[in-house]
């Protein structure tokens, strides 16, 4: 209880941390919430799919029909947002926890055992860690079929090694102080040692690089959408929803912003997103640290 | 009296890139029951190592090359060869039969865990039978009063838990609970066990002197003061009433008022708990205060081993004479030990003291002096006797 405390006046100190909050809680409303928000046409089967007015490519003005508009080809851009959301989170949370869940797994093994292991382990991510990793990612999606999970998996691909790397070197050094002595010293087996007294001094470092990476997992999600990797076609999925607005970025002469709602809406949506995590990751720093009086 | 650990020709080397290492060489050191011995010896000499030994702590890239390590177990009456155990069962008396006091007190507790969490850690790991019993018996008791309705509703919960308790209580490693504690959120159902550990921990924290225990127990150890982190740490090691504690230079990083109070904790532990101590220091003057018999170790050989006054009177090595030369005292010039220590890569051969040695003689030079006793209760390795 003490803790939760601690942590709400951690926050409280910080307006950046708090505007953090704000954000991330606002996107969990949106994409809980989606449902009401924005309802699903009667009659559509998989909720995921943007509603079309349509086949025309000019993305349309906001109306009262749509009112953010529509893109290229009359999708909703409301509707695209809302549920971007879900996909967002999704996105996100599944990739940094098996991240970070390999991370942790190899990077203890190789810090806390050492010698060959370490050795092998460590050999495996600089190789993955030679490829310029944008090329790695979409070489993988081309592989896998373009589609949300092979994004995923070609994301997963790519982190995992900086991870095991971190995680590792913290191991390392904690592994060498004397509580972790101690603990052997009480009779504490050597996955207990790990588990119980070398991880929660380590791992903070990563948890706290882990939150502010959510937002450039979005972002490199985001990123292979936009080259046409990502999401099936209609999708509701912020990046693709840029990619709809590749060709519309400048209007007509006369009127270089017409379009400007088929740009900034899905753009804003993802600049705040990482914006929130990154703030929370700010936080997440103060608020981890267990040498700060709790008091 | 009797031995409690009998050490014998006890090697360790480490194989490091640069060569090996000798830390400790040919060792035979006997261990009493109830007493407290000390071992001193510049820095370097293998005090820890030959603890950590005792343990089977030696870190990596050291080995225990050969030799015996007799434990005698009082609870089981029966001898244990500690080197040839297997090393669950090593696990077993690590903290429980054999426990250490780390040097820095600062650092030998894990920043992320209350006093109290860790403290309880011990009981849980070594006495969870004894914690399941008590736990039991609180809810058995449960069980026999009220009729209100309240009680009743619970009732059939509280049968389950006296069972799952008493299962535990049994000991062998049942299934139930042990599924249990695996799930984050089934665990809370074993909160009990964690209750009474608490209970001990608390009672523990009052034994080693701390004031106000109940509320040390909620605290971080940054929030506490050196004295009384090692107290924490003494209380940690002594959870569950070892019969040897280990303390390697427990009162170094003290300040002089406090390793006193130390000192005495110490003594009274011993003279309540009738428990060994294997007391390591290079001080002198605190070897003085709380041993009953001290060893001298130079370059990971023992010198000379012999009771407290008999050594302080009539010290017989050399390199103990030198050692007490070397004591600070008022009106008296400070003496230093001539020479270097000893290279651990390369140690003399011989005797390793031969070439700081005042006495040394030709024999010195290539064959080793074994370890006799020259007078009652007074060993010595040295050709001069
Ligand atoms: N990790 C290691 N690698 C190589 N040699 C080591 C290692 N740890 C200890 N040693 C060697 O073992 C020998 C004994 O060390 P030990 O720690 O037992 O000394 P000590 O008597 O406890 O000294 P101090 O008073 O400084 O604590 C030393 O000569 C040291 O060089
Ligand atoms: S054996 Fe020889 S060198 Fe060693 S302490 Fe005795 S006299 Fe000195
Ligand atoms: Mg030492």
């Amino acid at each position: 209880m003490s803790d939760w405390r601690f942590t709400a006046r951690q926050l409280a100190k910080n307006p950046l941390s708090l505007t953090g909050v704000v954000i991330i809680a606002i996107f969990i409303i949106i994409a809980i919430f989606a449902p009401l928000i924005a309802p699903t046409p009667a009659g559509q089967l998989n909720s995921y799919m943007i509603p079309r007015d349509g086949y025309w490519a000019e993305p349309q003005p906001p109306s009262a029909a749509h009112i953010l508009g529509t893109t290229q080809g009359q999708y909703d851009i409301f509707y695209g947002v809302v549920w971007g959301a879900r996909s967002a989170f999704r996105v996100a949370l599944v990739v940094m926890s098996i991240t970070l869940l390999i991370g942790i797994v190899l990077g203890s093994l190789a810090g806390y055992f050492g010698g060959v292991l370490d050795e092998i382990l460590m050999r495996i991510t600089d190789i993955f860690l030679a490829f310029p990793w944008l090329i790695l990612a979409m070489a993988l999606v081309v592989v896998l079929g373009p589609g949300l999970k092979s994004v995923m998996i070609a994301l997963i691909v790519v982190w995992w090694p900086s991870y095991a790397r971190l995680i590792r070197g913290d191991i390392l050094q904690v592994r060498e102080e004397d509580y972790v002595e101690a603990a052997r010293g009480l009779g504490a087996s050597s996955g207990r040692v790990i588990i119980r007294h070398v991880l929660p001094n380590a791992i903070y470092p990563a948890l706290i690089m882990a939150s502010l990476d959510i937002g450039a997992v979005v972002l490199s999600a985001a990123a292979l959408s936009f080259l046409g990797l990502g999401a099936p076609e209609g999708y509701a999925d912020w990046g693709q929803m840029t990619q709809f607005a590749q060709n519309w970025i400048v209007g007509p002469l006369d009127n270089p912003l017409k379009y400007w709602y088929a740009v900034i809406i899905p753009g804003l949506f993802i600049l705040f997103f990482v914006l929130g995590w990154n703030l929370l990751g700010d936080a997440f720093r103060d608020i981890f640290d267990p040498r700060l009086a709790r008091r | 009296m009797e031995d409690l650990v009998r050490i014998r020709d006890l090697t360790v080397r480490f194989h490091t890139y640069e060569g090996v290492v000798y830390a400790i060489d040919d060792l035979d050191l006997d261990i009493r029951q109830g007493e407290t011995l000390g071992i001193v010896g510049e820095t370097g000499s293998g005090k820890t190592m030959t603890a950590l030994a005792i343990l089977r702590l030696i870190p990596y890239p050291g080995r225990i090359e050969s030799g015996s390590i007799v434990f005698f177990d009082k609870g089981l009456r029966s001898e244990l060869e500690l080197l040839k155990l297997s090393e669950d069962k090593m696990r077993s008396i690590r903290g429980c039969k054999i426990s250490m006091v780390f040097q820095e007190p600062g650092s030998a507790l894990n920043p992320v865990y209350t006093i109290g969490d860790q403290i309880s850690e011990v009981y849980l790991l070594h006495q969870r039978q004894e914690l399941g019993r008590q736990a039991k018996r609180r809810i058995d008791s449960l069980l026999g009063n009220g009729g209100t309705l309240a009680a009743s509703i619970k009732r059939p919960f509280w049968r389950w838990q006296s069972r799952l308790y008493n299962k535990i209580a049994e000991g062998s490693n049942p299934l139930e609970p042990r599924i249990l504690s695996h799930i984050p959120l089934f665990r809370r159902l074993l909160w009990r066990l964690k209750d009474e550990a608490g209970l001990l921990t608390v009672s523990m924290l009052k034994d080693v002197e701390i004031p106000d225990p109940d509320r040390v127990a909620g605290r971080y150890p940054h929030e506490l003061s050196g004295g009384m982190k090692q107290r924490a740490v003494i209380a940690m090691a002594l959870a569950c009433s070892p019969e040897l504690l280990i303390a390697d230079e427990p009162t170094t990083s003290l300040d002089v008022t406090i390793q006193a109070q130390m000192l005495e904790l110490f003594r009274r532990i011993k003279a309540d708990r009738g428990a060994s101590v294997l007391f390591i220091t290079h001080n002198l003057g605190v070897a003085a205060e709380v041993c009953d018999r001290v060893a001298v170790m130079y370059a990971g050989r023992l010198c000379e081993v012999a009771g407290v006054e008999e050594i302080f009177l009539h010290p017989m090595h050399p390199y103990t004479k030198a050692l007490l030369e070397a004591v600070p005292m008022p009106g008296k010039e400070l003496q230093t030990i001539p020479g270097a220590l000893a290279d651990a890569f390369n140690p003399p051969p011989g005797c390793r003291f031969h070439p700081r040695c005042p006495s040394a003689m030709p024999t010195c030079q290539h064959e080793r002096p074994k370890l006799k006793e020259v007078a009652k209760d007074h060993m010595v390795a040295c050709y001069l006797y």
